[in-house]
C-alpha cells in the first residue's frame, strides 16, 4: 500500500466567549499560548498562527453552548465549555478530557421565596409547570425524582417567569444567587455542580493523539 | 413547488450520484476480486430475529412497523445481523470460510437538527470461518486497499479489543456492581467522571491510575509496550494482528486504541473504527462477533467492517480540497 500521508498535527481550539472566557484566556496564558490577539479583538471570531503555542495553531471564540457542537464534527479539535453544556447535550459525541476547575456553579430549581406554587401545583393539579433555558436537564431532573412537570422554554431571563404566575418554578444556573434573591427566589434543590471542562473531538483525540496528550499533561502540571 | 422530506433523509442528484456509484463500484470490485460475493437482504425483517442477534439492534433507535398479521417488522439498523441470520439459513451445509459484501441502505432514528442521517448506505464485509487475528488481518488490510483503489489517501483505521476495558476492570477487582457505570464512562470516554468514580468506589491509587491511563493509550505499537500487565491477554492478540498487518504492508495505516469500544453489544475481539484526518468522524467500523452466528444457531467465528459511503464520499472530497 502506499504512503498513507500526512495527519497534519496542529490543533484547532474553540473558546468559549462569555463567562468562561477569562479564565480560559489565563489558563492558556499559563499554558505559554498566544492570546494577545484574542484579547485585542472582541470581535473577530478565529485566530490562526502557525503555532500558537502548547501545538495549538488555531483559536476559535464562540458562545459556551456551540462549542460541542464544533467538537463533535471536528471542526475544532478540543474545546472548553461548561459541564451544564454538556449535561444539556449529552447525547453529543465528544470526549471529556479533564475539568478544568473554574467557572464553578449550580444547577438548581428555585421557586418564588416563602410562596409553596410549586408544592401546591404538584399536589392538587398533579403537575408543575418550570420555565428553564435547559429544557433536557430539567425534564430528566423532574422525571428521576418522579414528579410530573411541563416544561417552558424561554431564552431570555428566566427569573421573570415565576413572579409573573407564568410558572411555578425555574431550573437555571447560578454562580452565587445573587440574581434569584433580587428577584425574590430562592433555591429549592439542586441538581448538578457544574465547572469547565476540556472535550475533545473522537477522531482528532486519535489521530492527533501526542499532541492532545502534551496539552492534558501540560495542563495537569499547571493545575496541580 | 417545495415539497418536504423528514429529517435525515435526502434525495441524490446526478452529479453526486456518479460520484456515489463510481466510489462503490470501485470498492466493489475490490471486494469481489478478494472472493468476496455480494448479497441482498431485505430491508424489513421480523423483531425477533433481529433482536436475536443483538438486543439493541431492535432497540430504541429503530422503526417499527406491524405486518398485515400484527407480526412486529424492523426496518434494519445495521447489515451485519441480518448477514449472520443469511448465513446460517443459506450456508447450513456450506465449508467456511464464506466472504460475503453488500451495499445497503439502513435506517435508525436521528434527533433533529444534529446534522445525522436517518437513512445511510453502506458498503461493507463480512468473513465468516476464519479465526483472529489471520481473519481480521484479512478485513482490516482489505478494507484499507480498497478505500485507496476508491481514491482516499490518508485514511487510518483504529484497531482496539472490545473485551479490553471488561477485562481491565475484572484484574483491577473492580465490584461488579460499579462496572456499568464504569464502562458507561469509558465508553462515552468521560474521563473526568471515570476519575471521580474510581475515586468513590475506592480503588487504589495504582489503580485509578490503571484504569485511567490504560484506556488513554492510542498510538503505534509502542503503546502495546506500556499497557501489559493486566491487560496482558488483549495486549498479545492486538500485537499478533499488528504483526500480520506489517506483513500486509498495512501498519503505518494503524492506529492501536486500548480504549476503543463500539456501541454494538456483539462484538467479542478485535474493534475496528476507519477514519481520515479530513473530516472529524469516523466514516464506519466493525470488529470480531465470535458469537453472533452461534445465536442463530450456526456456531461460526465472524469479522467484518460497513462503511457509511456519504461519509467515505465527504471525505474523499475534503482530502481533495485540502490537496
Amino acid at each position: 500500500m502506499s504512503d498513507p500521508g500526512p495527519i497534519g498535527g496542529g490543533l484547532t481550539l474553540a473558546v468559549p466567549r462569555g463567562a468562561l472566557f477569562e479564565e480560559t484566556l489565563e489558563l492558556l496564558d499559563a499554558l505559554e499560548i498566544d492570546t494577545t490577539e484574542v484579547r485585542a479583538s472582541p470581535r473577530r471570531l478565529l485566530f490562526s498562527g502557525p503555532d500558537l503555542g502548547g501545538g495549538i495553531e488555531r483559536i476559535v471564540t464562540m458562545r459556551p453552548s456551540d462549542v460541542p457542537t464544533y467538537v463533535e464534527w471536528g471542526a475544532a479539535d478540543l474545546g472548553v465549555t461548561g459541564k451544564d453544556v454538556l449535561l444539556e447535550s449529552r447525547d453529543r459525541e465528544v470526549y471529556e478530557l479533564l475539568d478544568l476547575r473554574y467557572g464553578e456553579c449550580r444547577m438548581v430549581v428555585a421557586a418564588r421565596a416563602g410562596d409553596d406554587a410549586l408544592e401546591e401545583s404538584l399536589r392538587r393539579l398533579g403537575l408543575a409547570r418550570v420555565a428553564t433555558k435547559y429544557p433536557r436537564i430539567a425534564t430528566r431532573h423532574f422525571t428521576e425524582t418522579g414528579r410530573q412537570a411541563d416544561i417552558v422554554e424561554v431564552k431570555g431571563s428566566v427569573e421573570l417567569a415565576p413572579l409573573t404566575g407564568l410558572v411555578d418554578a425555574i431550573v437555571d444556573l447560578t454562580a452565587t444567587g445573587r440574581t434569584l434573591v433580587e428577584n425574590g427566589l430562592e433555591v429549592r434543590e439542586e441538581i448538578a455542580a457544574s465547572t469547565a471542562r476540556l472535550i475533545a473531538n473522537p477522531v482528532a483525540h486519535k489521530l492527533k493523539a501526542a499532541a492532545m496528550n502534551e496539552i492534558v499533561a501540560r495542563i495537569r502540571g499547571v493545575r496541580g | 413547488m417545495i415539497h418536504r422530506l423528514p429529517p435525515g433523509t435526502r434525495d441524490v442528484l446526478p452529479a453526486e450520484m456518479r460520484e456515489l456509484r463510481a466510489l462503490s463500484d470501485r470498492l466493489r470490485a475490490s471486494f469481489d476480486a478478494a472472493g468476496y460475493g455480494e448479497v441482498w437482504t431485505p430491508s424489513v425483517e421480523y423483531e425477533d430475529t433481529l433482536r436475536r442477534g443483538d438486543e439493541r439492534a431492535a432497540g430504541a433507535g429503530a422503526y417499527r412497523l406491524f405486518d398485515e398479521h400484527g407480526r412486529v417488522l424492523v426496518l434494519r439498523s445495521d447489515m451485519t445481523v441480518s448477514i449472520a441470520r443469511l448465513v446460517a439459513t443459506r450456508y447450513g451445509g456450506v465449508r467456511p470460510p464464506v466472504r460475503l459484501c453488500y451495499f445497503a441502505h439502513s435506517h435508525r432514528a436521528v434527533e433533529r437538527g444534529r446534522g445525522h442521517a436517518r437513512e445511510f448506505l453502506q458498503g461493507g464485509i463480512e468473513l465468516i470461518g476464519p479465526d483472529a487475528p489471520e481473519g481480521d488481518a484479512e478485513v482490516v488490510a482489505l478494507v484499507l486497499g480498497a478505500l485507496e483503489e476508491a481514491g482516499l489517501r490518508r485514511h487510518r483505521i483504529g484497531v482496539g479489543d472490545g473485551s479490553l476495558v471488561r477485562e481491565l476492570l475484572g484484574e483491577l477487582e473492580v465490584p461488579h456492581e460499579r462496572r456499568s457505570a464504569l464502562l458507561e464512562h469509558l465508553s462515552r470516554r468521560d474521563l473526568v467522571a471515570l476519575e471521580a468514580d474510581a475515586e468513590a468506589i475506592g480503588l487504589s491509587p495504582a489503580a485509578r491510575e490503571l484504569l485511567v491511563t490504560i484506556p488513554s493509550l492510542r498510538g503505534g505499537p509502542e503503546v502495546l509496550d506500556r499497557a501489559g500487565g493486566p491487560v496482558a491477554r488483549a495486549v498479545e492478540g492486538l500485537r499478533e494482528l499488528y504483526e500480520l498487518l506489517a506483513e500486509r504492508a498495512a501498519a503505518d495505516r494503524v492506529i492501536l486504541d486500548l480504549g476503543l469500544v463500539r456501541e454494538l453489544g456483539y462484538y467479542t475481539g478485535a474493534v475496528l473504527e476507519v477514519y481520515d484526518p479530513a473530516v472529524g468522524y469516523a466514516l464506519g467500523g466493525g470488529g470480531r462477533y465470535d458469537e453472533l452466528l452461534g445465536r442463530f444457531g450456526t456456531p461460526l467465528a465472524a469479522c467484518g467492517i460497513a462503511l457509511d459511503l456519504q461519509r467515505v464520499h465527504a471525505a474523499q472530497a475534503a482530502e481533495e480540497r485540502l490537496g
